[in-house]
């Protein structure tokens, strides 16, 4: 059963929950755009139905709302610290099935990859209650359908915008009570085939020929053609790696803080250790990293591909290297390399 | 055949005295260098039936028809029409659409290509070129303005009497920077190094920055966004047999408001001070002559600037006379 609303109704609804959540969805902002005269579409608060951007994939993901770019973790004096605080109010997320699966992806890392949960993550994170948008279309370069992530039941309200007409399927009886509308019979639906097919590679297989694929001559090419901007993976959904910085502040250097930022495995610096070594100066093996952490190291581990198959990477590479084409290359030569 | 011709009358309509008696060339204005392709077949027919069946096209983004009998020049007004009732369609004060190009004193206004399609461009030139030709066209006065999207400055605005080139603020969100450093290596490679990285985070010299927006097009985090549209106004550059010279910054940080209005007013200018002695008198002569101090408070007048604006106190100009700065072996 669902819950047919109005435009009216439901930002009365968005009104009702925002009292207790913080609201997030893709929203376009005017003229933030790199370049001149265009619009940024990313994750923001909303309030109203107008506000939420529905006709084009978002650039940066929502991973964003519970774990920011940057995070103080805590303060610290001479002989204290302190962590901030975070806002009491829950978090209400209106997301498509790929990215709502990225966040189980990131649950893998961040709480079930060793003996501790990380617990910056993980107050964020179980404030979330997930609104899943209907996407039975997808965009050009989504393959959400090849990587298992195009469907997600797990959901608090499920919502089809259709026009002005909204229908809710609201599975969470907490949230029954700030939607009232005409009840309506309603399945909600999910995409079944992406303009895009990808056949992953059969990880048993790419085992069984590591050195061949580590030493394969495909990522030769993007020692090339990579410009180690990093793009590909500040907009991928499940990218989690960070770095720490501590800072010690200007007027007085014996206070400080120290943060967590966003760290790219693509750009300069990530790999630097003592003694000012780094490992994978050339690009090409920056992009095996990459690659073969979202196809084959992180599945080896936790048994789900890491990537969810929303394109961002392919969209946003500045250089047009493409993911998809990757990943059909490593399968091709894993199923030729395998066949010899 | 008698030929009886006013010359002054011709090139006030577009058309040239040549090298050879009797011949003469159209010049086809197109301001921003952006044109309708429907008018290349009126340009093609004038260049087939009554010039010598090639085009030229001009440094300011013209088209000059050359090889064209001075007798046909009612004809030719007539047929090119069309393309002065477009002017005239998007607001340039053109009164007989019949009668040809009224004035060709003030150039062409050229255009980079601009943000239709250039990914450095911090504005459409196109409609600013065509904004500043509503203002300023038809007039006898000769001279050069130029748009251009960023510093890059591919129009070579600096080598007008006005040059007018994108600027764009960068907002810092320090919350989304991840630290990668490309737009401080960029800005130090490729622009005027006005960017540090201090605790982590950028820091932006607001007297070196330029506004060129490249740490924008840079960040891969979108932590630098653009803010509103600026231009900086570069004045009285020029080429010519005296003293070719670049032009020099006048106002940065100006608004659109301010650029046009500051156009306006240095036609006023020139109509106050122009030796009417002389055939003609390029701007930056006038300029040279009245002082740089009385230019400003004239073009100035009524001019509100954004606060943000920086005015030039006063202008060197190092151009270089031929026979003066080069020391022959
Ligand atoms: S690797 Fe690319 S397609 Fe896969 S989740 Fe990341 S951004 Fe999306
Ligand atoms: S976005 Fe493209 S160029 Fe930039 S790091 Fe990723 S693959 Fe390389
Ligand atoms: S001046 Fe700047 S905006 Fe114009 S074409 Fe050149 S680079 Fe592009
Ligand atoms: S706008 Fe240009 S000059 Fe200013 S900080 Fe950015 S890159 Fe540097
Ligand atoms: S390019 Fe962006 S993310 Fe990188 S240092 Fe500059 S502002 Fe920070």
């Amino acid at each position: 059963m669902g819950i047919e609303l109005d435009v009216k109704s439901f930002d009365d609804a968005l009104k009702i929950l925002s009292k207790n959540y913080k609201i997030f969805a893709p929203v376009r902002l005017k003229g933030k755009g790199a370049f001149s005269d265009t619009d940024l579409v990313t994750y923001g608060e909303i309030s109203s139905y107008k506000d939420i951007e529905l006709n084009e994939k978002s650039r940066y993901s929502p991973k964003e709302v519970i774990y920011p770019i940057t995070q103080t973790l805590f303060y610290f004096t001479e002989d204290e610290y302190k962590e901030p605080e975070i806002d009491d109010k829950g978090i209400i997320v209106f997301l498509r099935p790929c990215d709502a699966n990225s966040y189980l992806k990131l649950d893998n890392i961040f709480l079930k990859n060793g003996p501790y949960e990380d617990n910056y993550y993980k107050r964020l994170r179980d404030k979330v209650k997930f609104f899943i948008i209907e996407c039975t279309k997808g965009f050009s370069t989504c393959f959400c359908v090849s990587t298992g992530s195009n469907k997600f039941l797990d959901y608090d309200v499920f919502v089809r915008f259709d026009n002005d007409k909204i229908t809710c399927d609201v599975k969470n009886d907490e949230f029954s009570y700030a939607f009232s509308g005409k009840e309506v019979e309603f399945i909600p639906e999910f995409i079944e085939k992406n303009e895009i097919e990808v056949k992953l590679p059969d990880i048993d297989k790419i085992s069984q020929n590591l050195e061949y694929v580590f030493n394969h001559e495909l990522w030769d090419e993007y020692t090339k053609r990579c410009i180690a901007c990093g793009r590909c993976t500040v907009s991928c959904p499940t990218c989690s790696c960070f770095s720490m910085q501590d800072i010690f502040y200007k007027d007085n250097p014996k206070c400080g803080e120290r943060r967590r930022v966003w760290a790219s495995c693509m750009v300069d610096g990530f790999t630097d250790v003592a003694g000012g070594h780094s490992y994978r100066q050339k690009y090409g093996e920056r992009m095996r990293f990459k690659v073969m952490h979202k196809i084959y190291d992180y599945k080896k581990r936790f048994g789900t591909t890491m990537c969810v198959g929303c394109g961002r990477c392919d969209d946003v590479c500045p250089e047009y290297i493409s993911f998809i084409k990757i990943v059909s290359k490593v399968t091709d030569a894993v199923d030729r390399g395998e066949s010899k | 055949m008698i030929l009886d011709i006013d010359t002054k009358l011709l090139k006030k309509n577009a058309y040239r005295v040549t090298k050879q008696r009797g011949i003469t060339a159209l010049r086809i204005r197109v301001p921003g260098g952006d044109l309708n392709i429907k008018y290349l077949d009126i340009i093609k027919e004038i260049a087939e039936k009554y010039g010598n069946g090639t085009v030229h096209i001009t440094t300011r983004q013209g088209f000059e028809i050359p090889g064209i009998s001075m007798e046909k020049i009612d004809e030719i007004n007539e047929l090119i029409s069309p393309i002065i009732r477009g002017l005239k369609d998007e607001g340039v004060q053109i009164e007989d659409e019949e009668g040809g190009y009224p004035a060709a004193g003030t150039r062409n206004v050229s255009a980079c290509i601009g943000n239709r399609v250039c990914p450095f461009a911090n504005y459409d030139t196109t409609v600013l070129a065509l904004k500043i030709e509503k203002l300023i066209y038809p007039n006898d006065y000769h001279v050069k303005i130029a748009v251009t999207g960023c510093p890059n400055d591919c129009i070579k605005a600096h080598m007008q009497d006005i040059g007018i080139i994108g600027q764009v603020e960068p907002i810092y969100d320090p919350s989304r920077c991840i630290g990668c450093q490309a737009c401080v290596k960029n800005c130090k490679r490729r622009v005027t190094g006005a960017l540090t990285f201090e605790n982590f985070k950028v820091v932006r010299d607001p007297n070196r920055c330029i506004g060129c927006g490249e740490c924008i097009l840079k960040c891969p985090t979108s932590a630098w966004t653009r803010d509103e549209k600026y231009y900086r106004i570069v004045i009285m550059g020029r080429t010519g047999k005296k003293n070719p010279r670049l032009a020099q910054t006048f106002i940065e940080w100006a608004d659109e408001e301010s650029v046009l209005k500051i156009i306006k007013n240095m036609y006023d200018f020139i109509d106050k001070y122009i030796d009417k002695t002389l055939d003609k008198e390029h701007v930056g002569y006038i300029v040279d002559r009245e002082g740089f101090k009385k230019f400003k408070e004239e073009v100035l007048k009524d001019v509100k600037l954004p606060k943000k604006a920086k005015v030039a106190n006063h202008i060197d100009y190092t151009g270089y006379r031929y026979e003066r700065n080069t020391i022959y072996d």
